[in-house]
């Protein structure tokens, strides 16, 4: 057997108290071309970032075949031919095409490389995607979304100081038509078959299923199926993805009656696909991969529920956020400050904050949350990351808001935290409070009353009472056969 | 090759209309400006200016910003008037040490990740402070072959005019052309994809820096060329002056898009601002708010053209 393209052996990952990654194991040989799937927080990006060199494991090795082993990073990687789309359209938009090729391409050097680089790249992009429209001497800033995605793939694709080996493929066809796609994976076929290989990630199971000759499936960051593709049926490959252990149970969930007022009412258009309805007192859970939609639906509803210019009234809508640095904390505030700048209106008096008023209601909410410091005078960044978070729950809740937004607030949050939190939640719903509960962990989903699985930016299914199943939102969230 | 109009030529476009009318108001107030010595004194003092502009374009494509360009030049100026006549061995180390220091200042804003507006108005004193150490009154002179280029009468064209093109054709050479100033406006336009494909962004950063300190000495000594001394003060406006420039040359704030030949013409404006407005005998106090109006004006129309074409 000959060396394989690249080799990851036991490689682990740890990200805090997250493990990412444990233990896996994959190879890629010439000729292959493996198509890997998984739900949210299975792993994919971060293999694809070990495999890439931008990421080091914490254990276990890499090597590219034929090269010596100690070598790690991007520079390895791309020495062993390893090329990456990455899922986010990752070109300089200030720079021409071509400029962007010889950042991409260190062989492209000498005099008259700009027309070396023109020449290639309007080969290659022709032969990728037959008939296209693109002008290669462009600036990218100038192009489309698509446009821009098969220039991407078009120069990932591009053979300078000798043919890329591996090209790992992230949602490639994210922004591409179905006849884009098509070409792109016919192209994806011919370049396996002369001997190149591909790592295809994608949400799109006829993609995979038609493409690749092997297929891995990731959960919980590690590999629980890798076999070839004559083996699976998109109904199989669903299957694999959900738990390996049994179906969780789902306890304490409430049937809300029909009768309690609707207090969401989104009608069902073409581009959003199906309606969203919350009732008082309902947990509603938005699933489905991450970023196919779920936080736009979110900020979309808070939008429309405050205004721009005046304070609104405070009794309508609360946010929790997800990304904790980015929007969610003020570092440099005591716990205090950062749980009452939510609701400081009611605190006031005579256009000043009331210090007793802000010592009480931090008090109660430091008990009902059971937010673990001696002192709320601490700054918040003295918690860790999970009480953190349930500040910043204490902050939308302590408001008299009656629908509460979640934007994936359990990231990185440890279990304990999480239970503490899920009986908040519960306790607060019962009260007639509405939580929107977008959350990448199926745990968190099945908890809720009813769930809403997106997919390209669409709400393509609804699961009430018993249909809330690990199953039920995986064959939502993957299209294709499955679906 | 067809002639394609795209973001970029408009860009191009306004600072050079905004020289040219510009230039026909100042010959229509005063015609005697219309010959070789009249451009030569219109354009004189835009020659440094032009040469700080292009020091600040490249600190600017890396999206960072560079608030001790003026004092950093007036230190030039004065380490040139005070050394380079009788010690230019000494003068030519100091400046070599000044420019690894502006690298240096790139990496640690870097490595750091420090806002460089921080770190370089911090600089700005220390630059202010070493400039008045070196001359602590204006005196000094200039090198006799520093003098004697800034004041050559190069046939038909006046020099000022003949070494604005120069600065601006190297400088396009170095930033559009090489692949050094691809990099360079890679880390400004996503950094993140240039260190992904393999390179060093704090290679490309320091890189960036050193010649934006390269550009400055050259700023600084062609001051002392043309004043013939120099002051811990001369060039304090410069800092604003060569934001002014570059924004108004059709650069940007963030994401690499720069243009030297645009910067180069955007000082010569400026310059032609100030002119125009001493010619309708408005007081010097109300040029910088002039010189404001006209940066104004500009990006109005930018805004206007950009708005229309997406």
């Amino acid at each position: 057997m000959t060396t394989p393209v690249v080799a990851v052996r036991g490689a682990s990952v740890t990200f805090g108290a997250v493990r990412a990654l444990s233990g896996v194991d994959l190879e890629i040989s010439a000729g292959e071309a493996v198509g890997l799937v998984g739900h949210n927080g299975a792993g994919k990006s971060t293999i694809v970032n070990v495999i890439n060199g931008g990421l080091t494991p914490h254990e276990g090795s890499v090597s590219y075949g034929g090269m010596a082993s100690g070598m790690t990073g991007v520079s390895a990687a791309r020495a062993g031919g390893v090329r990456c789309v990455f899922q986010e359209l990752s070109l300089c938009s200030n720079l021409s095409i071509v400029e962007n090729a010889r950042l991409m391409h260190a062989g492209l050097t000498g005099f008259g490389w700009r027309k070396r680089a023109l020449a290639l790249i309007e080969t290659k992009l022709s032969e990728v995607f037959p008939g296209n429209r693109v002008d290669c001497s462009a600036t990218v800033g100038t192009l489309s979304i698509a446009e821009r995605q098969m220039v991407e793939i078009a120069l990932n694709f591009l053979d300078v100081s000798g043919p890329p080996k591996l090209v790992i493929l992230d949602e490639p066809t994210s922004s591409l038509d179905s006849a884009l796609a098509e070409q792109m994976l016919a192209h994806v076929r011919k370049f396996v078959s002369g001997g190149g290989s591909v790592l295809l990630i994608s949400h799109i199971l006829g993609e995979i299923l038609s493409t690749s000759t092997r297929i891995v499936v990731m959960k919980d960051g590690g590999v629980v199926a890798a076999r070839p593709v004559s083996e699976f049926t998109g109904k199989s490959l669903v299957e694999a993805m959900g738990s390996v252990v049994r179906e969780k149970t789902r306890t304490g969930v409430r049937t809300v009656l029909d009768t309690s007022p609707t207090v969401i009412d989104i009608p069902a258009t073409p581009r959003t696909g199906l309606g969203l309805k919350a009732r008082k007192g309902e947990v509603i859970g938005l699933a489905g991969l991450g970023g196919h939609g779920q936080t736009a639906m979110l900020l979309a509803l808070f939008r429309e529920r405050s205004s721009n210019w005046l304070p609104h009234r405070p009794d309508e809508i609360a946010f929790v956020a997800g990304d904790r640095a980015l929007n969610g904390t003020f570092p440099l505030w005591s716990i205090l400050r950062n749980l009452s700048v939510g609701n400081l209106g009611a605190l006031s008096k005579r256009f000043s904050v009331h210090a007793a008023n802000e010592d009480a209601v931090g008090a109660e909410w430091k008990q009902k949350t059971a937010i673990r410091t001696p002192d709320m005078h601490l700054p918040i960044l003295s918690l860790s990351g999970g009480n953190q978070q349930k500040v910043l729950f204490a902050r939308a809740l302590s408001t008299p808001a009656r629908i509460v937004l979640m934007d994936d607030p359990m990231r990185g949050v440890d279990i304990g935290t999480k239970q503490d939190v899920y009986s908040i939640i519960r306790a607060e719903a019962e009260a007639g409070r509405t939580f929107i509960w977008y959350s990448t962990e199926m745990d968190e989903i099945c908890l809720c009353d009813r769930v809403y699985v997106f997919r390209d930016g669409a709400i393509v299914a609804e699961l009430s009472g018993d249909e809330v199943s690990e199953h039920n939102v995986l064959a939502a969230s993957f299209s294709g056969e499955a679906a | 090759m067809k002639i394609k109009i795209s973001a970029d030529h408009i860009r191009l476009l306004i600072p050079l209309v905004s020289l040219a009318v510009l230039l026909v108001a100042v010959f229509w107030l005063q015609p005697r400006a219309m010959s070789y010595l009249g451009l030569n004194l219109l354009f004189n003092l835009a020659v440094p200016i032009a040469l700080a502009t292009i020091a600040q374009m490249l600190v600017i494509a890396v999206n960072d910003l560079d608030l001790s360009i003026g004092t950093f030049v007036s230190f030039a100026a004065c380490v040139t008037a005070v050394y380079m006549p009788s010690t230019p061995l000494l003068g030519i180390f100091i400046l070599a040490v000044a420019i690894a220091a502006y690298a240096f200042m790139g990496m640690i804003i870097h490595l750091r990740d420090l806002p460089s507006i921080v770190v370089t108005l911090g600089m700005s004193f220390v630059w202010g402070g070493l400039a008045v150490l070196i001359l602590p009154s204006p005196g000094g002179q200039a090198p006799v072959w520093l003098r004697s280029m800034m004041t050559a009468q190069t046939p038909i064209i006046p020099f000022a005019i003949v070494a604005s093109l120069v600065i601006g054709i190297v400088a396009h050479l170095i930033v559009m052309k090489s692949t050094l100033g691809v990099a360079i406006r890679g880390v400004g336009g996503n950094a993140r994809s240039v260190s992904r494909a393999g390179w060093s962004v704090l290679r490309i950063k320091v890189a960036a820096y050193a010649l934006s300190g390269f550009f400055s000495v050259l700023a600084g000594m062609a001051l002392v060329g043309l004043t013939t001394s120099a002051d811990a003060n001369i060039a304090l406006r410069y800092t604003l002056l060569s934001i002014a420039g570059v924004i108004l040359g059709g650069g940007e704030f963030v994401g690499g898009r720069v243009s030297p030949i645009g910067a180069v013409v955007g000082a010569l404006t400026l310059t032609l601002a100030g002119s125009f407005l001493s010619f309708l005998r408005i007081s010097p106090d109300w040029q910088i708010g002039a010189q404001g109006a006209v940066l104004i004006v500009v990006l109005g129309l930018r805004l206007i053209f950009s708005r229309r074409e997406a």
